[in-house]
């Protein structure tokens, strides 16, 4: 019996036999990339060129604005056009540094370099880490930097990486872990390092033996448990895979640090061993790009900025395309726009021909939702009560424990978009908790 | 160069795909479940208890489209839920009633019973049981009938004509006399359904058949049933009778269980009529008016229990199913307050 998460979860189709065998190939870099300077969670970087300025592959152009935030380097060499506010695939305006590809390729100084991360005390490698702008590739973008730092008072004994992958249709992190085991692997081992965790565990669905193959024999006689998990969404979400792992909860409102661990996807630990062990940043990421609308499916390596459009374009589609995504169909957003570039934080493009019909009926309270929540939160109770206009209960209901992973909305047969009306939810609760915490302070003056 | 996009694409949020089943599916899958009971229906009691059912369940579609029409939503006929409570409606009546009864029955439980509340839902009782309370209240001469009507042989005709033989139902004998259920009655009887009764409810067996059928498609959980079931089979042993010379009688006595295969039998009776079966696992079941949780289904599965057991052995009447799901359909708010599930996480940060 393969170990998974208990609490709800759901099946959808996996979709992934496209491009599960297709290696990651290298992504020409295009004429012109617009890296945007808020591509983590937190604080935009600070631009540090301007136009005119030239600039070397690898080279910082925005300086993480506090520690909640992360370097960004460009990811060509080249001149800068301009600087322009403009959309993120995750709808986040902000500062776009547009650079001119010279095509030369020139690395910054000290680009690449061989480092002995076995050397390097925790401090080191937490600098290197935030230097590298490494932030989390599952789809978060938490910077990594943050998660290697727990505070003092929460020892972490258990490092998980996240292979699971469980989002349909995306096959980017099975294929690095087929084709860069021993580079994830040494990044685990930094990983642990930093934290001083004693044990290292890998989570990967049953449904990827060759990367578990791969995997394996990487980690071979190293103290490193490869574990191969039932298949099930949202396995990949960080408090679920915890659980499925070591059985551990984590508690409402609190961290993986609360219960003693640490978890990072697996491209984030490749990510990590190249601005560790290579001093190279994060200026390229491989993605799926996939979908019944997409013609030649393929996994890319493609340098940070690259407009999705150009990367479209070299996959071929179909003009019957109905939604564009960025991320999974579970949890990614829907762009119309092919400037939008490919970010740290993207794990795919999918192109979708055949999409859900947008019809939605009355709740017909069959339970389904709540019965497949992994976190066991009452989304239909919630939308009524949005509908109704009123969240007032929101500590109870839990509103913003939920991760949106989607399995309430996948499953609800009066086709209700669940999700959308707890991020509703969200908004209102924090805008009615604020208006209270205003009322309090204006009481005690 | 960038691939520009069709101005066709949709921008709306995720999730971007989605499970299979969908409302109209789930009501089209309870009308399919009910389809061998309705071709039993028409061997038990003849052509006519077909044309009740198909009276109702036009009706029903018919109120549903006037009254959406006249509240200027949209109309959803086709999703299947007024014909499933037409039909639900129909196979609680006798199969002798008079077809503007059944129509009427329906215009109550569709406009009444759930568009007054606002629709699919919304509804706090069972549409199709609320229309045959109000038809029990309305029309009680028509329904209740001192003996059944059932069909001599089966395909036999009219069920209004002389070819068919007039009998207590199993529920009436055991209230009124349970020691001398089975010289009516065979259990094997009651299971297939050779019995009279009201239209639909009279077998065991092809109800069972679609319930299974709806369990497989998890549309209905077995715990509300099964509950529902066995408490009644379970009470109507413990509670306690008196007798006809004054003596309260019961489980603790050693002449009780004088003979004990027929107390199992007495019980396994209670449990195939009445409309039990048709009751636990097609009207309890029902998502709008059922708790939400399976924990939730399962506490008002007892519940019912409780009530028709309480029903059936100390009221005047003698089946109590109706009410039982409707009592209890009253109180699922309490019930889902009771057992709102546990968050991810809250025993470790207890």
């Amino acid at each position: 019996m393969r170990r998974t998460f208990k609490k709800g979860g759901v099946h959808p189709p996996d979709m992934k036999e496209r491009t599960r065998d297709v290696p990651i190939a290298e992504f020409p870099a295009p004429a012109l990339v617009m890296i945007p300077m808020a591509q983590h969670f937190g604080s935009p970087a600070l631009p540090v060129v301007g136009a005119g300025d030239k600039v070397a592959k690898g080279q910082l152009i925005g300086k993480a604005d506090g520690r909640m935030s992360a370097n960004v380097h460009s990811s060509v060499s080249g001149k800068v056009l301009r600087l322009e506010e403009k959309f993120t695939p995750q709808g986040r305006a902000c500062k776009t540094v547009v650079i001119e590809n010279d095509n030369s390729g020139i690395w910054a100084d000290e680009i690449p370099c061989g480092r002995d991360w076995r050397a390097m005390s925790p401090k080191e490698i937490v600098e290197a880490v935030a230097a590298g702008g490494v932030v989390g590739m599952g789809g978060a973008a938490f910077p990594a930097h943050v998660k290697l730092e727990p505070p003092h008072e929460k020892p972490i004994d258990t490092a998980i990486l996240n292979g699971v992958e469980c989002e349909p249709y995306l096959t980017i992190d099975h294929r690095l872990m087929v084709e860069r085991a021993a580079e994830i692997i040494t990044g685990l081992r930094i990983i642990a390092k930093a934290v001083a965790a004693k044990e290292m565990v890998v989570g990967i669905e049953s449904n990827k033996p060759e990367a578990l193959k791969a995997m394996n024999a990487a980690a071979a006689g190293g103290g490193i448990r490869v574990e191969a998990l039932d298949v099930k969404y949202p396995q990949g979400g960080e408090k679920q895979l915890i659980a499925a792992l070591t059985g551990r909860e984590v508690p409402p409102g609190k961290l993986p640090f609360d219960v003693g661990c640490v978890v990072h996807n697996v491209g984030t630990a490749w990510a990590i061993f190249n601005a560790v062990a290579k001093c190279v940043p994060l200026i390229e990421r491989p993605l799926t790009i996939s979908g019944d609308a997409i013609e030649r499916p393929a996994n890319l390596m493609v340098p940070i900025g690259t407009p999705v459009g150009a990367v479209i374009e070299h996959c071929g589609l179909d003009q019957k395309v109905k939604k564009i995504l960025s991320g999974g169909p579970m949890m990614g957003m829907a762009i119309a726009d092919p400037t939008i570039p490919v970010v740290k934080g993207m794990s795919g493009i999918l192109a979708l021909k055949k999409v859900p019909h947008d019809i939605s009926g009355p709740c017909i309270r069959c339970g389904r939702c709540i019965e497949v929540c992994p976190l066991g939160g009452i989304a239909s109770e919630m939308a009524r009560a949005i509908e109704a206009g009123a969240i007032v209960d929101y500590e109870h209901l839990h509103v913003f424990d939920c991760m949106e992973c989607g399995s309430c909305s996948f499953v609800c047969p009066a086709g209700r978009n669940l999700v959308q009306y707890v991020r509703q939810a969200k908004e209102e609760a924090s805008y009615r908790r604020e208006l209270h915490r205003k009322q309090q302070a204006k009481k005690q003056i | 160069m960038i691939q520009q996009f069709p101005k066709t694409l949709i921008v709306g949020p995720g999730p971007h795909i989605s499970g299979a089943d969908s409302t109209s599916s789930i009501m089209w899958s309870v009308v399919i479940a009910l389809v061998p009971a309705f071709i039993f229906s028409m061997a038990n009691f003849g052509w006519y208890a077909g044309a009740v059912t198909i009276t109702a369940v036009v009706s029903a579609v018919a109120t549903e489209w006037a009254i959406q029409r006249m509240r200027k939503v949209s109309v959803t006929i086709t999703d299947g839920s007024a014909a499933v409570t037409g039909l639900l409606l129909a196979f609680t009546l006798p199969p002798g009633v008079p077809l503007y009864v059944a129509a009427l029955g329906s215009v109550f439980s569709i406009a009444v019973a759930k568009h007054a509340f606002g629709g699919l839902g919304m509804n706090i009782w069972n549409p199709a049981l609320a229309g045959r309370a109000f038809i029990s209240a309305a029309y009680s001469s028509a329904l209740f009938m001192p003996k059944w009507p059932v069909l001599s042989s089966i395909f036999s005709g009219d069920i209004r004509t002389l070819d068919a033989v007039t009998m207590a139902t199993p529920c009436a004998i055991l209230q009124s006399d349970p020691a001398a259920i089975f010289q009516h009655y065979r259990l094997w009887d009651l299971f297939i359904g050779r019995i009279p009764g009201s239209i639909g409810e009279t077998s065991a067996l092809a109800l069972l058949i679609g319930a299974a059928f709806l369990m497989v498609r998890k549309i209905i959980d077995w715990r509300l049933p099964v509950a529902y079931i066995l408490t009644v089979a379970l009470l109507v042993i413990l509670f306690p009778v008196r007798a006809a010379d004054g003596t309260i009688a019961g489980f603790w006595q050693a002449s009780f269980w004088a003979d004990p295969v027929f107390v199992l039998e007495r019980s396994l009776a209670h449990a195939l009529s009445g409309g039990l079966v048709m009751g636990a696992f097609f009207m309890a079941t029902d998502m709008v008016t059922s708790p939400i949780t399976k924990k939730g289904q399962a506490m008002f599965g007892a519940g019912c229990g409780v009530l028709v057991a309480v029903i059936r052995v100390y009221g005047g009447y003698p089946e109590g199913v109706c009410y039982s799901i409707l009592l209890m359909n009253t109180v699922v708010w309490a019930i889902d307050n009771m057992t709102k599930p546990k968050f991810f996480g809250e025993r470790a940060h207890a």
